[in-house]
């Protein structure tokens, strides 16, 4: 039984990875009505970042930090420089531009730190607790903790700040936006902006845990595109329990399913996808109808 | 599109192909045909967009107190998303929001549109209480002859883009020609 429960437990933490990545993808889909293809190598990049300031001496919480405020201003860069001049356009063009945007940046990390792995420190201490007799990570309560947190910070950002109340109005209705002052462009930075930090954590967090090198994301990015589709693209909320239900199933399933074992595990995630595009295409809490005009 | 020709100005200032954020800050508020609530927010949140472009917290918290009061049906609702509400009570609140920003021009497009007769009255009787009561200028766009005559000091009359005719409100109403080709008598 304690088995178990240490799995559900080490679930829900990757499941909070998969959950981070997935908000991102949610923030960007609410406001542009595109899924970002190339969020995973953009969070991927970020992470070599932080990898690459922590091995040539930075302290790791600096180098954590610095590499979440680069991303921001990153992000930022990508949507004025990249994504503002086809905005408004075809949803096709945008997603080839993302698509476009992945291979760049897949093949400048390449470029630039090599295509062979890396250990990427992680910022919680190797150790475990004994809680009722199970054995409890305490990377797994720390990643958990710091999605957790970061999703209060982000709930508070969009429900308490009048620029949050900006960024959802810009995302539901921007015509309507505009004629009330809002700054729509502006409001689009911000997204990509804090998308791109919730990627780069989602990097920081995962890296750890796997080799680092210019594919970390790949697998990541089908897991949140799983905990995404299955919370409801439109959802934060559904991005967050989706991931910890993608997390929960992956890691049970790879334990206790003989043949799917840790080789078959990425079927899990394309699995649930494939069941909640047949039985409910706008997933567990996005709304039936999730067109833009 | 169409080539236009000469200038839209506002208090002098030529805002024509300014962005619409920048014409808001002028004190230009408006209410667009359909009425261009934000369907999901709720009517607090809607209201408070109004006043986005206000920097002064308290007084826009009195004005928001303020609107409750003119529009107690809105008060009703303050939680619930704006799509929730009737036609009326959305246009209503379109109105009430587009007051937020304390509009020195208010410009309002059609705001008749799919509404019962009785509604459209109510709304015609709101614009008429805050042009008296707090001396904004109206701009109101309207196919409605009838009624906006009733309301307006001035009328402009475009068939086409032309403008064919223009005056005092109370005048044009008592024309037998205008009667017979836009009042249907």
């Amino acid at each position: 039984m304690s088995a178990v429960i240490q799995n559900v437990i080490d679930g829900i933490a990757v499941g909070s990875i998969y959950a981070a990545l997935a908000l991102a993808l949610v923030l960007i889909f609410r406001s542009t009505g595109i899924v970002n293809f190339a969020q995973g190598e953009m969070a991927m990049v970020s992470t070599f970042l932080a990898w690459g300031l922590a091995t040539s001496g930075v302290p790791l919480a600096l180098a954590l930090l610095i590499t979440l405020a680069v991303s921001f201003v990153a992000g930022m860069v990508i949507e004025r420089v990249l994504m503002r001049p086809v905005e408004g356009g075809e949803t096709l063009t945008l997603v080839i531009v993302t698509l476009g945007l992945f291979i760049f940046l897949n093949s400048l990390a390449g470029w630039i730190w090599g295509f062979g792995t890396r250990a990427m420190p992680s910022a919680f201490p190797d150790s475990a607790v004994q809680v009722a007799g199970v054995r409890v990570s305490l990377e797994s309560v720390g990643i958990t903790a710091v999605v957790l947190g970061t999703v209060g910070l982000l709930f508070l950002l969009f429900q308490r700040t009048k620029i949050g109340l900006a960024m959802r109005a810009a995302a539901v209705n921007p015509e309507s936006s505009r004629l009330v002052g809002v700054s729509v462009g502006r409001m689009l930075m911000l997204g990509w902006g804090l998308a791109a930090v919730l990627g780069a954590l989602a990097g920081v967090l995962v890296a750890p845990q796997l080799f680092l090198d210019v594919n970390l994301m790949g697998g990541v990015l089908i897991y949140s595109f799983a905990a995404a589709a299955l919370g409801g693209f439109d959802s934060p909320l559904g991005a967050v329990v989706g991931g910890w239900i993608i997390g929960v199933t992956e890691n049970l399933a790879g334990t206790y399913v003989d043949f799917i074992g840790s080789d078959l595990k990425i079927l899990v995630p394309l699995t649930i996808i494939l069941a909640v595009l047949l039985v409910r295409p706008s997933g567990l809490f996005g709304s039936a109808e999730v067109a833009r005009a | 599109m169409i080539k236009g020709r000469g200038r839209v100005a506002f208090d002098g200032e030529d805002i024509a192909g300014r962005p619409s954020e920048w014409i808001v800050r002028r004190g230009v508020a408006h209410v667009p045909e359909g009425r261009g609530t934000f369907a999901p927010l709720t009517v607090d949140e809607n209201l408070r967009l109004g006043a986005y472009v206000r920097k002064n917290v308290k007084d826009v918290k009195a004005d928001l107190a303020g609107a409750y009061e003119r529009f107690p049906a809105l008060a009703e609702r303050k939680t619930q998303p704006a799509g929730s509400l009737s036609g009326g009570e959305q246009q209503m609140l379109a109105v009430a929001r587009a007051l937020m920003l304390r509009p020195r021009l208010l410009l309002l497009d059609e705001p008749s549109l799919g509404l019962a007769p009785r509604v459209t009255g109510e709304v015609f009787e709101v614009l008429r209480t805050i042009s008296a009561e707090e001396g904004t200028t109206l701009l109101v766009v309207e196919q409605n002859a009838n009624l906006v005559l009733r309301f307006a000091d001035h009328a402009h009359v475009l068939e086409t883009g032309r403008l064919v005719l223009s005056g005092n409100a109370e005048k044009m109403r008592a024309d037998p020609s205008v009667q017979r080709s836009y009042l249907g008598r």
